[in-house]
């Protein structure tokens, strides 16, 4: 629980003091160094963020390699993983993200078709 | 292990530390490689699994890893702390780490492609922490619920256990079982060092559990299906039949507690870890036999398990003293044991699990079981002869002598036994009820005893207070005779005897008479002729008497006369 507390710790510090907002992202993506498939993946969430969202969205790009402990605890099993908290429920998307309207509606940017 | 190290392609074997498995795994699990240990559900493949790591760490001093994808920390450490085993030490310990992966599908989306790195790295982290070497994944295929890319998923399921081999862990992975696979998702394709599966079949009510290795690279091993339990101290399996007829051959001879039946044996009773079958009907006295092998190996100091399957230890303790046995002083003094099961209680593996977990925990000379017969009501004829068969290859191999007693229904044929064991059997002394003469008597024969110049008669066979008796039957030409027969035959033939004992001292004294009669005679023949030889003699004296005379007095006459005639 320690890692989880002092994660969220910081990813709020880094976006300022600013009160939570509805529509606020906050999004994990777990990679494991420089393989194909996570580089891939961080390009594609950093393009969706920015076409997408605002700058008040979080994201944090985890290496596993690097944070073992943040792995465990996000039970991350599956490389890349995005983990999207908020605002909608706990969601998990697997892949390198290269569908970019299928991760907009896993995320709730967009209706389900 | 030098030796080890001299021959890298002798395979090296992992310790389970689990009753039984080494011994039909020849060692245990393939070492540094993974095993793949597949059953259906509750089947006990997590439990064996933790016991694998749990006995690895406590007995081998090897540090486990459990991968645990259904269970997490406290449900795993309540299921085994009934086992007597406080998980959360061992953790504190740095003996074991409990890894519990959660995988919630419904949050889960796929898109593109991945790998199982988190996985990976989540096993190295706990490996490297504290040394693992021993690694349980419980069950891995838990991931495909959550995934659905298969040809990704079978990649990564190749590549984590080549990677496992290559960090020099012994792994197990758990998986269930299919419909017509080993495993649901076909993880036998990729795990093909060793596999094991586990299988439970409910018959009548009794529930059996049974151990396969179904394959095993690069060693031999036991291929049957061995029967295991779960209970109070883990899991125990039977490798019994692996034993084969290996075991060492004993000249030594134990007393079975009867003196004639010792040397209707041939010799002075039973060779030790033979195993002796004593069949008849009901009532025969098979028990009593049995208590006074007991009494006798007791006697000697020696240990002994009574397996009861008909009666109760106190009742046959009673029984046993009417005939002058006391079985309760050895009891108490710790000789004997008693274990006193209704066949039905349970299926016959668990008895034979019992027999056996009994026998290596007690450590007995000598095993009773009374009677085998019962144990057909649990499984069909051949099972119950599997059984006794891997019971008594169990014994011989601890150099155990048995003693086992059959009810046989049919009185026709002796010959056969109840179960079909006969064959089986080094001894085999049959109990029979004689009819006759409106009243019934117990015979007893030796059919066989291997090994030793046994007797070829029958003898009767008597319960008295002082224990048991055997007396020689009555044959002759009116037949096999025992008891009142028997009894009025001896009778006659002690009249009989006596007779021709009074007949020939009377022929005897006649003869002393005559001979004293004509000894008589000759006497007073003797008595007579003396007296009438005297009678003779002084007739004869008196005669020349008075011719001496007659002449005297012719002389004088003569001179009288002055006759020159002279």
């Amino acid at each position: 629980m320690d890692d989880h507390q002092t994660k969220q710790e910081r990813a709020t510090e880094a976006v300022g003091n600013s009160p939570p907002h509805l529509t606020r992202h906050r999004l994990t993506l777990y990679v494991a160094g420089t393989t194909p498939s996570s580089l891939r993946a961080i390009e594609n969430i950093r393009l969706i963020c920015q076409e997408n969202f605002d700058e008040k969205h979080e994201l944090e790009v985890v290496d596993i390699y690097q944070r073992p402990e943040l792995a465990e605890h996000d039970q991350i099993i599956a490389i890349p993983t995005l983990i999207s908290k908020s605002p909608n429920a706990m969601r998990r998307i697997i892949g390198d993200l290269s569908n970019t309207d299928l991760v907009l509606v896993e995320l709730g940017v967009r209706p389900k078709i | 292990m030098p030796e080890a190290n001299n021959s890298q392609s002798v395979l090296k074997k992992c310790k389970t530390g689990i009753k039984g498995l080494d011994e039909i795994t020849g060692g245990g699990l393939p070492e540094r490689r993974p095993t793949l240990l597949c059953g259906g559900a509750g089947c006990g493949k997590t439990l064996l699994a933790m016991e694998f790591i749990i006995r690895g760490a406590v007995e081998h001093n090897e540090p486990g890893l459990f991968v645990s994808f259904e269970e997490n920390k406290e449900e795993l450490t309540q299921n085994v702390a009934s086992l007597g085993w406080d998980l959360n030490k061992l953790i504190e310990e740095k003996k074991i780490i409990i890894s519990y992966i959660y995988i919630e599908p419904s949050e889960i989306k796929e898109m593109g492609e991945y790998d199982l790195e988190g996985l990976f790295v989540r096993i190295d982290r706990a490996i490297n922490s504290i040394g693992v070497k021993r690694v349980v994944m419980d069950t891995l295929e838990a991931v495909f619920s959550g995934f659905t890319n298969m040809t990704i998923l079978r990649a990564e399921f190749r590549r984590l256990f080549r990677w496992l081999k290559n960090k020099g862990v012994t792994a197990v992975i758990t998986a269930e079982q299919g419909d017509s696979t080993m495993t649901r998702h076909n993880l036998e394709q990729y795990v093909s060092d060793c596999v094991i599966l586990l299988d439970q079949q409910i018959k009548e009510t009794i529930l059996t559990r049974r151990l396969r290795v179904v394959k095993y690279r690069g060693s031999n091993h036991g291929s049957n299906e061995y029967p295991f339990i779960i209970d109070q101290k883990g899991i125990s399996v039977l490798p019994i039949t692996s034993l084969g007829l290996e075991h060492e051959v004993s000249t030594e001879i134990v007393f079975s507690g009867i003196p004639r039946l010792d040397t209707m044996l041939g010799g002075n009773g039973y060779y030790r870890g033979t195993s002796v079958l004593i069949s008849g009907t009901a009532g025969t006295g098979k028990t009593s036999i049995a208590a006074s092998f007991i009494q006798a190996t007791c006697q000697r100091g020696e240990t002994c398990i009574f397996f009861a399957f008909e009666e109760s230890m106190n009742q046959i303790i009673r029984n046993m003293r009417s005939i002058g046995i006391d079985l309760e002083k050895w009891v108490k003094n710790g000789l004997l044991l008693f274990h006193v099961a209704r066949p039905t209680l349970y299926g016959l593996e668990m008895h034979l699990v019992t027999m056996h977990k009994l026998i290596d925990e007690f450590r007995p000379k000598n095993v009773v079981v009374d009677p085998i017969s019962n144990l057909n009501a649990v499984g069909t004829t051949y099972e119950a002869q599997m059984m006794l068969l891997r019971l008594m290859d169990f014994l011989k191999a601890r150099q155990i002598t048995s003693l086992f007693t059959d009810l046989t229904v049919t009185r026709e044929v002796i010959d056969q036994t109840e179960v079909g064991v006969s064959s089986l059997m080094d001894t085999w002394i049959v109990l029979k009820s004689i009819e006759a003469g409106g009243e019934r008597n117990r015979g007893l024969y030796v059919i066989k005893s291997r090994g030793m110049s046994h007797s070829n008669q029958s003898r009767e066979f008597l319960l008295t207070s002082n224990g048991l008796e055997l007396v020689d039957v009555y044959v002759g030409q009116e037949g096999v005779l025992t008891g009142t027969a028997r009894f009025a035959q001896e009778v006659k033939e002690k009249e009989r005897t006596l007779r021709l004992r009074q007949e020939l001292e009377s022929k005897k004294r006649e003869l002393e008479r005559k001979r004293r009669i004509m000894e008589l005679q000759i006497e007073s023949l003797q008595a007579q002729f003396e007296g009438e030889s005297e009678e003779l003699e002084t007739q004869i004296q008196s005669y020349e008497l008075a011719e001496n005379r007659l002449d005297k007095t012719s002389l004088r006459m003569a001179e009288l006369r002055k006759s020159d005639g002279m």
